[in-house]
This record gives C-alpha cells, sequence and structure tokens, in this order.
C-alpha cells in the first residue's frame, strides 16, 4: 500500500510540476467552456423557434436533457484529444530518463508500480471531469420545470469510465517505448480507431458488424448520457481498463527480459 | 586460508550468463564476495560490468545461472533481495523536477524504511554524502558532481547490506573523486560493495579483490597486489644493437639470446640507421641485463641502449584484456583479390559509358 501511494505521489507531483496537467486542464476548460456556449445558444435559438410555433408546432422538447445529452457527447470527444498527452510520458520518460531503473530495482511489485501510475492519472481526469460541470448545474439551476439529476450523475460516472478506459490503454502504449511523442501519436490513434468503429458499422446486423459495434468504446457511452447505469456497459469498461493494465505489466515483464 | 563455512558471502554469482538474441554479454561467471568486502569489477568498456551489476541489482534476470544477494535469489525471491541493495545506476536515476529532500524520501518510501526512521536515515545519507545545504535544491539544477552524491545517497538510504556501485566516480573533478572514494572505503565492514570501473588506480586505492572482466568473461580474479605482482615477476628488457651490418648475425644473436635461461621471447625489429631495437622478455627475478650485454658483444654487435622494465598492473589490465590482432596474410591476399574485383568493374563501367 505504501509503495503504491509513494507512486502514486510522485507521479502525481511530476505531472502538476511539469506543465503537462496545466496545460491539458488549461486546453480542457477552455474547449469545453467554448463548445458549451455553442450548445447553449443553439438552444436558446431552438426555443425561440419553438416559442414561435407554439400552436400547431412540435411538441416542446426537453432542453435540459438535450443540453446534458450534446455536452457529455461533447466532453468524449475532447477527452479523446487530450487524454494521450497525459498518458504518453508515464511510462516513457521512466524509461528515457534511466528512472525506470530505479524503479525497478527497488523492492516494490509491478501491480503497485502500474495501479499508483493509472491512478495518478485517474485523479487528474477527476480534476478535469468535476469542475466543469459546472455548466451543466448552470443549466440544472435555471431550467423550468426542474430537470433530474441522474444524467448529470450517470454521465459524468460514464465519462469516468471511458476515460479510465482510455487511460489504461495509453498506460500500454507508453509502456512499449521510451518516446513519448510515439506514445501520445500512437495512443490517439488506437482510440481514433475505437471511436470510429460504432459508426462506421452502420445499421447492418452481421455478426461482425455486431462484435465491432460492441468493441466501439463510444456506443457503451450513450446510456450513460440518458442518464441509464447499464451494467453491461460498467462491465465492459472495467474489463477494457483490467486488460489494458494487464497488457501494461506484459509489456514491462518484457522489458526487464529484453533490455 | 579460513574454511570456508565461517566466511559468509553477501554476493554469490554462479555460473551466469546473459544473451540478448545473439549477443552474449556475460558468460559463465561466478564469484563470491565476503561480507565487509569492497570488490572492483575492471574491464574495458562493454566488458560486461554494467550487465553483471544489473542482474544482481534485479532489473533483469540472467539468462543461466544463479545469482544471490545476502542468500536470497535475486529472481526467485526479487523483493528480499532488492531489500538488501543498493544500487547506483551508471547515469544517477534521478527525477530532475524533485528537490534532493523529496527524491530521497520517495527512494525511501519505496525502498522499504519505516516511516518514522525516514527523517533520521534523511539526515544521515546526506552527512555521509555531503548533502546537508542541498536538500531544497531542484535537482536539475545540480552539478554533475552533485548529481552523483544524490545517486548515491539514494543507494545508501535503506541502509543496505550491499552497495552496488556502476561506476561511481565518472564525471567527478579530481577532488570529488578522492570523496567519493574515501566514502566507498568508509562504507566497506558494515556495507558489502561491489563496484565496477575502468580506472586502474581507482581499484587499487579502494578494492580489497579485482575481477578483471573482458568480452562478458572473467580473465582474472586476485587482490590488486597480486595482480601487480603477477607483472613484477615479468620484465622486458629493450636493447638497441648496431652493427657492422649482415644478417646473420642479428639472426646468430636472437638465437644465442633464445637459448638463455629465464628468456621467453625475443622480439628483433630493425629501427632504420642499420640499427636493430631488440625487446626481450624475462621470467623470474634475476637480473638479466649483464648476462645479455655479454652476449651482444659475443654475437659481435655493438650495443648501445639497455633498458630494462617491469609490468605494472596497468600493463597486465591491457595484457589480459585485448587480444592482440595482426592482420594474417590470407587475409591482405583476400582484401587485394576484392580490389582487383573493383578495379575491374570500375573498368567495365567506364568501357561502357565509353561506349554510349
Amino acid at each position: 500500500m505504501r509503495n503504491f501511494l509513494a507512486i502514486l505521489a510522485k507521479d502525481l507531483r511530476t505531472l502538476f510540476i511539469s506543465p503537462i496537467a496545466y496545460v491539458v486542464l488549461f486546453v480542457f476548460f477552455g474547449v469545453t467552456g467554448w463548445f458549451f456556449f455553442i450548445i447553449l445558444q443553439a438552444a436558446i435559438t431552438q426555443m425561440a423557434l419553438q416559442g414561435a410555433n407554439q400552436f400547431g408546432g412540435p411538441v416542446p422538447v426537453d432542453m435540459a436533457s438535450l443540453i446534458t445529452r450534446s455536452y457529455f457527447g461533447l466532453l468524449s470527444t475532447i477527452m479523446l484529444f487530450v487524454l494521450p498527452m497525459v498518458t504518453m510520458g508515464v511510462f516513457a520518460e521512466e524509461k528515457r530518463r534511466g528512472t525506470i531503473e530505479l524503479l525497478f530495482t527497488s523492492p516494490i511489485r509491478n501491480w503497485q508500480l502500474i495501479l499508483g501510475k493509472f491512478s495518478a492519472v485517474l485523479l487528474v481526469l477527476l480534476v478535469m471531469l468535476l469542475p466543469s460541470l459546472a455548466y451543466l448545474i448552470v443549466v440544472y439551476l435555471y431550467s423550468d420545470p426542474t430537470p433530474p439529476l441522474g444524467p448529470i450523475f450517470s454521465g459524468v460516472a460514464g465519462a469516468f469510465l471511458l476515460g479510465g478506459a482510455l487511460v489504461a490503454l495509453g498506460l500500454f502504449v507508453s509502456s512499449m517505448t521510451e518516446n513519448q511523442i510515439v506514445a501520445g501519436v500512437l495512443t490517439f490513434g488506437i482510440f481514433l480507431t475505437l471511436w470510429i468503429l460504432g459508426p462506421q458499422s452502420g445499421g447492418s446486423t452481421s455478426t461482425l458488424n455486431q462484435v465491432l459495434q460492441y468493441l466501439s468504446v463510444l456506443n457503451h457511452y450513450d446510456d450513460f448520457t440518458r442518464g441509464i447505469v447499464d451494467s453491461q456497459h460498467v462491465v465492459f469498461y472495467l474489463t477494457f481498463m483490467a486488460l489494458g493494465l494487464y497488457l501494461t505489466a506484459v509489456s514491462l515483464d518484457s522489458v526487464k527480459w529484453r533490455q | 586460508m579460513e574454511p570456508r563455512e565461517q566466511t559468509t558471502a553477501m554476493i554469490e554469482v554462479e555460473h551466469v550468463s546473459k544473451r540478448f538474441g545473439d549477443v552474449t554479454a556475460v558468460e559463465d561467471v561466478t564469484f563470491r564476495v565476503e561480507k565487509g568486502e569492497i570488490l572492483g569489477l575492471l574491464g574495458p568498456n562493454g566488458a560486461g560490468k554494467t550487465t553483471t551489476m544489473r542482474i544482481l541489482a534485479g532489473f533483469f534476470p540472467a539468462t543461466e545461472g544463479t545469482a544471490r544477494v545476502a542468500g536470497f535469489d535475486v529472481y526467485d525471491q526479487s523483493i528480499e533481495a532488492k531489500r538488501r541493495v543498493g544500487y547506483l545506476p551508471e547515469n544517477p536515476p534521478l527525477y530532475q523536477e524533485m528537490y534532493v529532500d523529496g527524491f530521497l524520501r520517495f527512494a525511501a518510501s519505496i525502498r522499504g524504511v519505516p516511516r518514522t526512521e525516514v527523517p533520521s536515515r534523511l539526515q544521515y545519507v546526506k552527512e555521509r554524502c555531503g548533502l546537508q545545504d542541498w536538500g531544497h535544491r531542484l535537482i536539475k539544477h545540480l552539478s554533475k558532481g552533485f548529481r552523483q552524491r544524490v545517486g548515491l545517497a539514494q543507494a545508501l538510504i535503506h541502509d543496505p547490506q550491499v552497495l552496488i556501485l556502476d561506476e561511481p566516480t565518472v564525471g567527478l573533478d579530481p577532488n570529488q573523486i578522492i570523496e567519493v572514494r574515501s566514502l566507498i572505503r568508509s562504507l566497506a565492514g558494515d556495507h558489502t560493495v561491489i563496484l565496477s570501473t575502468h580506472i586502474l588506480p581507482e581499484v587499487e586505492m579502494t578494492c580489497q579483490r579485482v575481477i578483471i572482466i573482458n568480452r562478458g568473461r572473467i580473465t582474472a580474479m586476485d587482490t590488486p597486489e597480486n595482480l601487480g605482482r603477477r607483472g613484477e615477476g615479468v620484465s622486458r628488457i629493450d636493447m638497441l644493437v648496431g652493427s657492422p651490418s649482415n644478417g646473420e648475425t642479428l639472426a646468430s644473436l636472437t638465437s644465442m639470446l633464445e637459448s638463455l635461461q629465464q628468456v621467453e621471447t625475443v622480439k628483433p625489429e630493425a629501427s632504420g640507421d642499420g640499427r636493430h631495437r631488440v625487446t626481450v622478455a624475462v621470467r623470474g627475478e634475476r637480473d638479466l641485463r649483464p648476462l645479455l650485454a655479454r652476449t651482444v658483444i659475443e654475437a659481435g654487435l655493438d650495443l648501445y641502449e639497455l633498458d630494462r622494465r617491469t609490468m605494472s598492473l596497468e600493463e597486465v589490465f591491457v595484457e589480459l584484456t585485448t587480444e592482440e590482432k595482426k592482420p594474417e596474410l590470407a587475409d591482405l591476399a583476400e582484401a587485394a583479390g576484392q580490389l582487383d574485383e573493383v578495379a575491374e568493374a570500375m573498368d567495365e563501367a567506364t568501357e561502357k559509358g565509353a561506349e554510349q
């Protein structure tokens, strides 16, 4: 436990002392804020149109939940871009600077090292996600009638699970190279592939298609933004994380053998 | 000599080999280091010193053979073994953005120093390594010498029984080298130390026992004194002889010298201006200079110079770690053949060019 905490604290310090975490948070908050503004404007225009067509027009839309859903959709896209920047250096930099030699020759176990580093990045993810909920809280407070809180909570949970899965994958890629740029680009490429897997496969119901649909990290995220927490999706993300961390452990072990 | 059972080996390496694909870095290395001893691993760059040390520190396992530290197998009981080892890699593994104190605290916690003992250990290693006033400095602002000290401090932080130091004095200025050496000497006794170096005086000054390693194999293992003594028995006598000049006289001198007792080899070499430099290798304590001088005169030659030199530890080292490679005649013939082929090809190409 102590080793785990020591690694966690050390990595958090590294992320926050080096400008990585600040730059990523700055970009993340800036972009989410700007897009929230656009979503809000679109919603206002929509409402004005609805007002004009009050009689004989379309059924009034639940604006609050529409905004929430668009916002969470946006959140996931931005995570796709910024998370590789956080994970790329986690192992690659230790290897490049030779500090991996200190870690590998200390009496700590692989899982303590990996979980410590994983948790450090998850904390950064949490620091990213929680403040950005302020926008939704504003929507919640100023909506009439008061919308349900559920989708906000489930949405955050979904974003965190999705982010965690991507981080686990990012750590695996970072553990394979000592060049963090290579790790970053490769991680981004894999994220993007997993992203487009779902929409690409379209409406066909062939087995291959169903597999691809299942593998798409985004498909599992959708329900969360609607306020549905389905155990199937939770299991998917947790399995994804476990696999990513396991592969990281294998990759680190292979470093010990080959170097 | 003391019986084996009474001594306690802190490091036991048995038939260890390490291969990286086709490349063999270390081959069939076996040695022991007794408690409190300082052992030097001496060898040219790329001889396998770092690989041996990395295996002992548990960085990677050996391909074959076993290694034990304080009785624990470095692979099967790696956590227990690592607890007892302090390791300073060739490049100190430091986090540039950390403060010296913060880094040493981190090292203390991953090396398993009990929480309550961390402040006192921190104090102790900083004193030992001359870092008292440097705790609040960022590591990236430290000079090479101070980084090396921080590296040593992190290796000592958990009071390990065994210290593995890979080239601990590389990159330091002469004063720092002296400090580090005396620090290492002062650590012996409580700690068992194994250090690598390619600097000979370092071994003579700090180590009680030396292993000379070359191309992954141990070529000698002894005390520095004994290794030096190896050279004492052998002396080289250089002579400059001249003659009214015929080859026959020189050849007869060579055979006369070779027939003398204690003479191992005789190498005549033309030194221009009609004189010859003759190098005679002599084994044994007796000084052969008068006898050689007489022999030269008897052979009908003039003696211009006579110089006797004993082999230093450095020469022993060079002899043990270099394999002379003389170009063989066959190689030269082959090379010449290749040149001919190239020339022919070039001629053909020129002809073709001319035709076009």
